[in-house]
């Protein structure tokens, strides 16, 4: 029975059966739950008050208390009480891009979505940008302007910011990529006004490198196009394209362009992935190859030499290196030239130029390497700002203007800025909150949240957007920008300069509309403008050295080093760390590690098996890194598929002034690169040590919470080959056995089914395009005023996510014993499993309920009642999905949450909630509720309008989020609906849908639960099934 | 405009005398306006431009703010009326006799130029104020005899209370008449020769403490006491929190009655939001200024009444006025008015009550669960021309009974909790 199935496990304390995870597995929560979390009162004492509380509550109600209502003075006329309004605008922090649609009610921005219209980011998001909108209501950001740390007025600081500006020389204007071109010439205005000031621009995670190479081997400066949509076979050396590289929710989409399967259309691109750290990417990826960062130039340099062969190259002098799947990556490269794609996210620029040189052998320059329409996602020059660092520390500075930038933290010599800043004759930042620069300096103009301003962003050639306010400033904040204006003496403010840019460049260059009111409106409603033609062709000149890059490459790289090294990354949800003191980011699991909360290292299973460490659960020890003279101490993560000899550690972390959320976790990576080569190199590969200690640490990791007891076939996957021969393959069918013959289950149950009338709500959840990213996680949070409940509680597995991101790796299936079995491969395969309530038709939950506070309705969803819950739990305890989540506590208005739980708890972090949908309180329990309020917001439009509902009006947030469209959402009794035609559904009055679509199927279909959403088999583009 | 202005100014009583002699005559010839017509067409559209426009002082067949409108068309010349509706200040200052005599009339209320209607527009106007829902003058009377309707409607209160104590009395008077009877009866037999037997029943005593004593009396007693104390709990605690009659006194002395009821003043006029969204909209300050910018005291006194003072106060200050909130759902509770206004078509009142009568607004109903259900369970869907609702309609018409609210999922908890 077993003997072709692979094992499914989720972390290693499964694999292994470990004691303690065996002793939790049967439990949703852990025993003896803690009631510390509220001042100590026990069961006992809560029976105590209820019953004093009865009598105080009825006497209380005998005089209701007066409540107002409160209408405005003067009502906007575009705003209407209960009525939400969309506006199109644009989030964009340092070079990181999305074109997004805000909610706003009542004048507060409440959620924001991706814009369809935008031809860049197609309509998605990432947790960062779903997550962004909480940040506008942080209390951390500062209200006002500062002189040396006390508050003062605007006209108070311009003045002085004016003066101290124009006595200065050498003054240096120092920020993150800037892609917006108003804000680009207005620090120019500035720096001309001051006497000529420097602009220095620098990116936390640089991307250098990639710059340099097409500036020596083109002969241009820039980055890209890359075209994973074009891409037939991809291959990437370390850059994790769908979770942090450059504009991951771009090519998140078009790639999963070449995931999508289907009968009529059996491709499906197939992607090498060769890398130290185990990334989203990797996790992704057909054929995954770990190597170590010390021979990962090498490895390129041999795939030019293989594909050199081949084309009739000059093969280079290359050391021997012996990378597995190298030299089938090279034959399939060979075999879709011009279809192809190779990057790299070395920021080492020779290796970028064999990168170039391999890409122009495939003939992918021009296709899937599209220099027609350079992007401008980053900036940053690694030189400029060492320089700039070196002077600043010299004292040959005499002002500095940060804007919007945090170096202190984020540049690998910020302490040297840190010592540098007081010496200064005028150190001046824009920032919203005191960061660890801002906090330095002397004048602090704090800029408007993104969410306030206005802005325009050009982060292609050709491809324009805007940025509007969505709400009107909150503080006595002002546009950076303005500010700018103001100190270059100029009297205009940014929202003319803006226009008048726009009037005389992009509206002058169009013949389509004649009046620029018109256009400009346009523009702003549509959010983004791209102009016709095929954009700024480039010239590329000339062809690079490529034998002068491998001969460096040679001198740095080694083929056997036995030194540990480190590879630092960035985590999906906290990037590069502007967005740390986020809550909603900070509870995000990591898609890979499924950690929340912390900053570790992640290492090797032979590197733990060497040093006799294991870990189960979050029990963790502390591991003394030191990295050239500095020295960490960090928790310990066991992570599979990491490459050995390497160890990880995210950046984003080790914040001292972010703000009480992010400070104190973990360490500051940044701390810990190497720029002795002239780049800021993420991989540190001499000089690193790691000691174990014995000091014990808890890692919060919800990845073994919720386990399924090794129910089989939860998840089912095939080969692309398995499913050419036969659609179905992978898919599990079973069979039960009654009255003499085996049956389907769904041919016996106890129930006489539900009869859905008018809609049935259903939602297929594609496990191919799945990228595990967790956008829909913090979309649902979002949406669903979902609490926050810190590390504490997540290591107690209260955490309350609705939709959680099920990452199973899955062992070689050829193990002979169970002992085998137990072995977790080096490399494990990767699934992504979004699970949710699935609404079943037949629900365990409903039944048990002995209040009937969860029921169905008659359009098929499972519905939770909050206010009958007296929270028995007997619903979470027969729920087989284990989606049902427990609310412990009263996480609003709560002290002991306030610090974590920012968006419940104080009337600033209040406005961020949706209106629509009730905070529950203490004792009862949730779940998915299918964006019931979505369901009937757009139900009743469509009423109003006397209308049918139109297939795609309503949507669930984490389908819309979905950077990769793998979730969609639907009426199963609409002939015409996407999701109909996806599963192929042909009898659509039943309950009990006949579905048709081979790869659709449900998990644990044994127990004939009939649930309303449907799993896409996961198809790997590989040959044989192989770990 | 400059040369009617000119012609209208030459201070000459005589000549205007002269002009509005020529204009009386004229009367005859206009009654009889092929313009002012009374095709449906033109009344449609005068209604729609009536509502628009006109509605917030003018009644049809009632004096509001301004004049009842009907029967202009015979007491002015059609000619004067178009200039009246146009620019009646124009007419005013000009020193039209008929005009000025009106502006005094109505205390001075400055009525808005209406320069942007079309002469059409204006025919259209006149057709629907001359012959158009003939019914609103019933439904007027009906707003303004209150008593008129109860009448009709069966005995009215007080006459019951009447009837019921004459009936009290008359019982009474037979009981005292009975017991003067008995009493001369027994005086009567008492002094015939009657044996021990008959003297002893005739002259026999209640002895009321033996029947305070029986066990029969203190069980029903008891039964009925508890009873009603049971009756009272179970009462008091259904109506916890329910403040069914909540009438609070409000920071300014608003009237529907004289807002709604008098002035029939729609409702959707100031609450805005009732067919867009959740929320029905407490009016804003500036929403009552639309019409008092104009109207600043009632019937024409002098000087601004104190309650319209606090409209001016509030858009000065910038301050809002802070209502007091009557109808008050729990938070757990969604409750979208768009969904019963629009497409439900209910009425104001089904849930409000008679608004238009309440001189301080009072929470009609209860507000509470049971009360929001059997509505659901009784009432029958709106689907004519919904084409939402085809499919339901078109799979309940195999079952005999109408389609209710509970028969689509109305009676669901999320439909209202989530």
């Amino acid at each position: 029975m077993k003997e072709n199935k692979k094992t499914y496990w989720k972390g290693l304390e499964q694999l292994t059966n470990d004691p303690e995870f065996v002793k939790n597995a049967d439990r949703e929560f852990p025993e003896a739950p803690t009631v510390s979390a509220e001042g100590g009162a026990s069961r006992r004492d809560f029976l105590k008050m209820m019953g004093f509380s009865i009598a105080a509550a009825s006497l209380a109600a005998c005089e209701a208390p007066v409540r107002k209502a409160i209408p405005y003075v003067n009502k906007p006329v575009d705003v209407n009480p209960s009525v939400p309004n969309y506006y199109a605008t644009t989030y964009s922090s340092g070079g990181d891009y999305a074109s997004i649609v805000v909610k706003t009610r009542e004048g507060r921005p409440i959620k924001v979505e991706g814009n369809k219209l935008s031809s860049i980011t197609q309509g998605g998001v990432n947790a960062i940008v779903e997550a962004s909108v909480l940040s506008l209501y942080d209390k951390q950001r500062l209200t006002g302007p500062m002189i040396n740390g006390e508050a003062t007025d605007w006209s108070t600081l311009d003045n002085a910011v004016s003066t101290a500006l124009n006595r200065a020389n050498n003054i240096k204007i120092v920020t993150n990529t800037i892609i917006s071109p108003s804000t680009e010439s207005v620090l120019e205005d500035l720096a001309n006004a001051v006497g000529g000031a420097d602009i220095i621009t620098y990116d936390p995670v640089s991307t250098f490198g990639i710059l340099q190479a097409s500036e020596s081997f083109y002969g241009f400066s820039g980055l890209p196009t890359y075209r994973f949509d074009r891409a037939n076979v991809i291959v990437s050396f370390g850059a994790d394209f769908l979770g942090t590289w450059i504009s991951p929710i771009e090519f998140a989409k078009h790639y999963s362009k070449g995931r999508k399967i289907s009968t009529e259309n059996p491709n499906m691109s197939r992607h090498f992935q060769f890398e130290s750290n185990m990334s989203l990417t990797g996790a992704n990826a057909d054929y995954r190859t770990p190597i170590k960062a010390s021979q990962s130039g090498l490895a390129i340099l041999a795939l030019y030499n293989l594909l050199a062969r081949r084309g009739g190259g000059t093969p280079v002098q290359a050391t021997t290196v012996e990378i597995p799947n190298l030299e089938r990556a090279a034959d399939e490269l060979w075999a879709a030239r011009g279809r192809s794609l190779v990057v790299s996210g070395s920021n080492d620029p020779n290796v970028q130029v064999v990168v170039n040189a391999i890409n122009d052998l495939l003939g992918n320059t021009g296709e899937t390497v599209d220099f027609s329409r350079p992007s401008y996602f980053r900036k940053g020059n690694d030189v400029q700002m060492n320089q700039f660092v070196s002077d600043l520390a010299a004292g040959r500075v005499g002002g500095v203007i940060f804007y919007n930038c945090n170096p202190v933290y984020d540049h690998l010599r910020g302490a040297e800025i840190a010592e540098a800043l007081p010496n200064v004759g005028i150190s001046v930042a824009t920032n919203e909150t005191l960061n660890e620069t801002a906090s330095l300096v002397q004048y602090v103009a704090p800029d408007h949240h993104y969410l306030e301003s206005w802005n325009d962003f050009n982060p292609k050639a050709g491809e324009y957007s805007l940025a509007q306010p969505t709400i009107t400033p909150l503080f006595n904040t002002r546009q950076a920008q303005d500010s700018f204006l103001v100190w270059s003496g100029s009297a205009t403010n940014y929202y003319e300069y803006l226009q008048t840019s726009w009037r005389n460049t992009l509206f002058g260059g169009q013949t389509d509309v004649t009046d620029f009111t018109e256009f400009w409106d346009r523009t702003l409603y549509n959010g983004v403008y791209s102009v016709a033609g095929n954009g700024s062709i480039v010239e590329l000149s000339g062809m690079g050295n490529v034998g002068q890059a491998a001969a460096e490459i040679n001198r740095n790289y080694t083929a056997d080093s036995t030194n540990v090294e480190l590879v630092v990354y960035q985590k999906v949800g906290i990037g590069t760390g502007v967005h740390a003191n986020n809550p909603w980011l900070q509870e995000m699991p990591d898609p890979v590690t499924k950690a929340t909360w912390d900053n570790y290292l992640t290492v090797s299973q032979r590197w733990a098996a060497d040093n006799n460490y294991r870990m189960f659960e979050g029990d963790a020890k502390m591991a003394r890194i030191t990295v050239n003279g500095k020295s960490f101490l960090l928790p310990v993560v066991v992570q599979p598929g990491q490459a050995n000899g390497t160890v990880g550690i995210a950046v984003g972390y080790g914040r001292t002034k972010a703000g009480r959320v992010a400070d104190g976790i973990g360490i500051n990576a940044y701390e810990l690169l190497d720029n002795s080569r002239g780049f800021t190199n993420f991989e540190v590969l001499t000089g690193v040590t790691v000691e174990m200690t014995s000091d014990s640490y808890k890692v919060a990791r919800t990845q073994t919470h919720e386990t399924y007891m090794r129910r089989e076939f939860v998840i089912q996957e095939a080969t692309l080959g398995e499913y050419r021969e036969n659609p179905a393959a992978g898919r599990y069918f079973p069979e039960i056995y009654s009255e003499g013959e085996f049956v389907k289950p769904s041919k016996i149950s106890l129930w006489n089914g539900h009869k859905y009338s008018q809609h049935h709500w259903g939602m297929a959840i594609d496990m191919n395009s799945c990228i595990g990213c967790g956008a829909c996680t913090v979309a649902c949070q979002v949406e669903n005023n979902v609490a926050v409940v810190g590390k504490e509680e997540v290591l107690n597995r209260r955490e309350m996510a609705w939709i959680r991101i099920d990452r199973y790796y899955s062992s070689d299936q050829s193990a002979e014993s169970y002992k085998e079995l137990e072995v977790a491969s080096d490399n494990p395969e990767v699934v992504f499993q979004p699970m949710l309530c699935q609404h079943c038709n037949n629900a365990p939950c409903e039944s048990v309920c002995p209040v009937i506070a969860t029921s169905h309705n008659s359009e098929g969803l499972s519905q939770m009642t909050y206010n009958r819950c007296i929270g028995t739990r007997y619903c979470a305890n027969n729920c087989p999905y284990k989606v049902r989540r427990f609310n412990w506590f009263k996480y609003h208005d709560n002290k002991d949450f306030a610090a974590v739980n920012v968006a419940q708890n104080s009337d600033l972090g209040k406005m961020v909630l949706n209106p629509d949908v009730t905070v529950r309180a203490r004792g009862v329990m949730e779940k998915c509720s299918m964006c019931v309020q979505r369901i009937q917001a757009g139900k009743l439009a469509a009423k109003r309008e006397n209308r049918k509902v139109i297939d795609g009006e309503i949507d669930m947030a984490c389908a819309v989020a979905c950077p990769t469209d793998a979730i969609v959402f639907g009426d199963m009794n609409d002939t015409n609906s996407q999701i109909t035609k996806m599963l192929k559904i042909q009898d659509s009055i039943s309950a009990t849908k006949e579905v048709n679509e081979e790869r659709a199927y449900h998990v644990l279909e044994e127990i004939n639960v009939s649930p309303n959403i449907w799993y896409f088999t996961k198809i790997r583009n590989k040959d044989k099934n192989e770990a | 405009m400059s040369i009617k202005r000119s012609l209208l100014s030459v201070p000459l009583r005589l000549s205007n005398l002269a002009l509005l002699f020529f204009l009386f005559m004229g009367i005859n010839a206009y009654a009889a306006d092929p313009s002012v017509s009374d095709s449906d067409d033109a009344i449609t559209a005068g209604r729609s431009l009536f509502n628009a426009n006109c509605r917030a002082c003018h009644a049809l067949d009632r004096r509001g703010v301004g004049p009842a409108l009907r029967g202009v068309t015979e007491r002015r010349d059609i000619d004067w009326a178009k200039r009246f509706i146009l620019n009646s200040q124009a007419l005013i200052q000009a020193g039209d006799a008929t005009a000025v005599a009106l502006f005094k009339e109505y205390g001075n209320t400055v009525m808005p130029a209406h320069t942007f209607l079309s002469d059409d527009d204006l025919n259209n106007l006149l057709s629907y104020i001359e012959y158009g829902d003939t019914a609103d003058a019933s439904a007027a009377a009906v707003g303004e005899g209150v008593e008129g309707e109860q009448a009709t409607g069966g005995i009215p209160s007080e006459y019951l209370t009447i009837i019921l104590g004459v009936l009290v009395l008359v019982l009474l008077l037979i009981l005292i008449v009975l017991g003067l009877i008995i009493s001369v009866l027994t005086k009567y037999l008492n002094k015939q020769p009657l044996d021990q037997e008959d003297k002893e029943f005739i002259n026999q005593k209640t002895d009321i403490k033996a029947v305070f004593k029986s066990d029969a009396f203190i069980l029903i007693v008891t039964t009925i006491v508890l009873a009603l104390v049971v009756k009272t709990a179970i009462d008091g605690l259904y109506s916890v929190g329910v403040q069914q009659g909540y009438a609070p006194t409000q920071p300014i002395a608003y009237s529907h009655e004289l807002h709604a009821g008098q002035y029939e003043i729609p409702c959707q006029y100031c609450h805005t939001g009732v067919e867009i969204g959740r929320s029905a909209n407490i009016p804003s300050a500036n929403i009552c200024m639309n019409c008092h910018t104009h109207i600043q005291n009632v019937d024409g006194q002098e000087g601004m009444s104190p309650e319209i003072a606090k409209i001016y106060a509030a858009i000065e200050n910038d301050q809002p006025i802070e209502w007091v909130r009557v109808h008050n759902l729990p938070d757990l509770a969604y409750f979208d008015h768009s969904q019963h206004v629009v497409v439900g078509g209910v009425a104001c009142q089904t849930c409000h009550g008679p608004i238009e009568e309440m001189e301080v607004v009072r929470q009609h109903s209860s507000l509470t669960m049971g009360w929001c259900i059997d509505c659901h369970r009784q009432t029958e869907i709106n689907t004519a021309g919904n084409q939402y609702y085809d499919k339901l309609v078109q799979l309940h018409s195999e079952t005999k009974s109408s389609l209710r609210v509970k028969d689509i999922g109305g009676l669901e908890c999320a439909k209202c909790h989530y």
